[in-house]
């Protein structure tokens, strides 16, 4: 077993990952693998999305965080920060915007970053929230209807449609207030009809996830039949291999196994449809990366405009190359995995 | 000879018994993919069945498989656990079933 007591730098992380199994096992590295299937089989698409993390800060500390939130993060997102984006996701005519974090709604302007996005006529609005921060203080009680107004779509995780697997990786007693949170959505039309609640699941382990569709039927039987919610889709995420999962793993004993796992599942048919291609996630202060996972490794866009959205040009995006890690294959194994589900 | 008769590391050298014997090999391998696609019975209930019969059979790989391939499709602890108590009540209940081949062959010998 591999011991490695702290892995919160994201240097360190890099490091481990591209070391240890991928030499002594003789596991190829991401960039070999991709190189195996020809030329220019990651280059950049069309930017469509723009994902935002408006801050670390979250009123969870769930055990698998690859963005290592908590209640203790103070990396918020400033209104500047935000002017900025909304002048640039306006000028390069995004589809989405996909708001992140932490708890998103816990960033002081994220009511009015919302409504100022709508002005700015973007199509689609997403809002990956907790569930619990609708519950968590008075001031987030009116979220649905305040969604609802908006037409934002919410996305939620839900690890389980059982309070003990939910509450074993994301705290005790986050099941019954997601369930209450949910049944709150669902009573201002979430779920059914024009207003989209969809539902995340990841593995609450060193495993993978299993197939969507499947894992969609259990969860809506039993979510219908028990608590009487309704949602559309669940989304399967794989657990990448960084921050407090890649710790998990290293301390339970998992690392290897995982590891090898996720690269003997490589999907090469994942590889052409990963969200890198025509998403870019933005964090706090306005530094771009190819996502989400990139962010948390502290691995920013190489493109010749920088790596800040002040500077961020549709040209210079479409030619940048996307950067990739070991991480990387957490999203190309078995049908993929993506921020809006399996990709096959 | 091995140490063990059992290497977890083998469990990936399954498909290698093709080396041997090709057409036989893929003739099983298509039937046992077949057989754990979704039919009249879900991914999810093969899956579990797969597991009281690992058991019932004392097949290590097989257990490490299908323990996975439950706690994947969302298959809970307690449901695994009730599935190796099936396999438990039939290898027992067969061992006790044949008390009455003993009873009869005792019966008639015995004045």
């Amino acid at each position: 077993m591999i011991k490695e007591p702290r892995l919160s730098d994201p240097k360190k992380q890099l490091d481990f990952l591209s070391n240890g199994i991928f030499n002594e096992e003789g596991l190829l590295l991401f960039k070999d693998q991709l190189r195996l299937l020809g030329p220019n089989v990651l280059n950049p698409l069309k930017l469509e999305i723009f994902q935002v993390n408006l801050g670390y800060m979250c009123n969870q500390t769930c055990k698998h965080c690859h963005v290592d939130a908590g209640p203790d993060r103070d990396e918020i997102m400033s209104r500047e920060t935000m002017q900025i984006c909304l002048d640039k996701m306006e000028e390069l005519q995004v589809q989405t915007v996909d708001l992140t974090g932490g708890a998103p709604e816990m960033n002081p302007h994220f009511r009015w970053f919302v409504e100022a996005i709508i002005k700015r006529g973007i199509k689609e609005i997403i809002v990956r929230s907790n569930l619990t921060i609708i519950l968590a203080n008075p001031k987030y009680h009116d979220l649905p209807e305040f969604f609802k107004r908006n037409g934002v779509r919410v996305i939620s995780s839900l690890p389980f449609f059982h309070a003990s697997k939910t509450d074993r990786q994301r705290g005790k007693g986050v099941f019954d207030k997601s369930i209450r949170a949910l049944q709150l959505l669902n009573g201002v039309g979430y779920g059914s009809g024009s207003l989209t609640l969809d539902l995340v699941y990841n593995p609450g382990g060193a495993f993978l996830p299993g197939d969507q569709g499947e894992l969609e039927r259990d969860f809506k039987k039993a979510l219908r039949k028990e608590h009487g919610i309704e949602f559309n889709r669940l989304f399967t995420l794989t657990n990448l291999p960084i921050n407090r999962y890649l710790e998990y793993l290293v301390a339970s004993g998992n690392y290897e196994d995982y590891m090898t796992k996720l690269v003997e599942a490589f999907n090469p048919s994942a590889v052409t449809e990963l969200m890198c291609r025509n998403s870019i996630s933005i964090d706090y202060r306005g530094i771009i990366y190819d996502c989400d996972f990139n962010q948390m490794l502290e691995m920013p866009i190489e493109t010749a405009a920088g790596e800040h959205i002040s500077n961020l040009s549709r040209s210079s995006l479409e030619k940048r190359e996307i950067q990739i890690g070991q991480h990387c294959y957490g999203c190309t194994a078995g049908a993929g995995s993506s921020c809006q589900g399996s990709l096959i | 000879m091995e140490k063990t008769y059992y290497d977890p590391a083998d469990l990936k050298k399954f498909g290698d018994i093709k080396e041997w014997e090709p057409k036989l090999a893929e003739k099983f391998f298509d039937y046992y993919n077949s057989v754990f696609e979704e039919g009249a019975l879900t991914a999810r209930e093969k899956a579990l069945i797969a597991l009281a019969v690992s058991h019932a059979i004392q097949c290590p790989y097989c257990i490490d498989s299908y323990t996975e391939a439950c706690i994947e499709k969302g298959v809970e602890e307690a449901e695994m656990m009730e599935s190796v108590h099936v396999a438990a009540a039939i290898r027992g209940g067969a061992s006790l079933a044949h008390g009455v081949q003993m009873m009869n062959k005792a019966k008639k010998i015995l004045m």
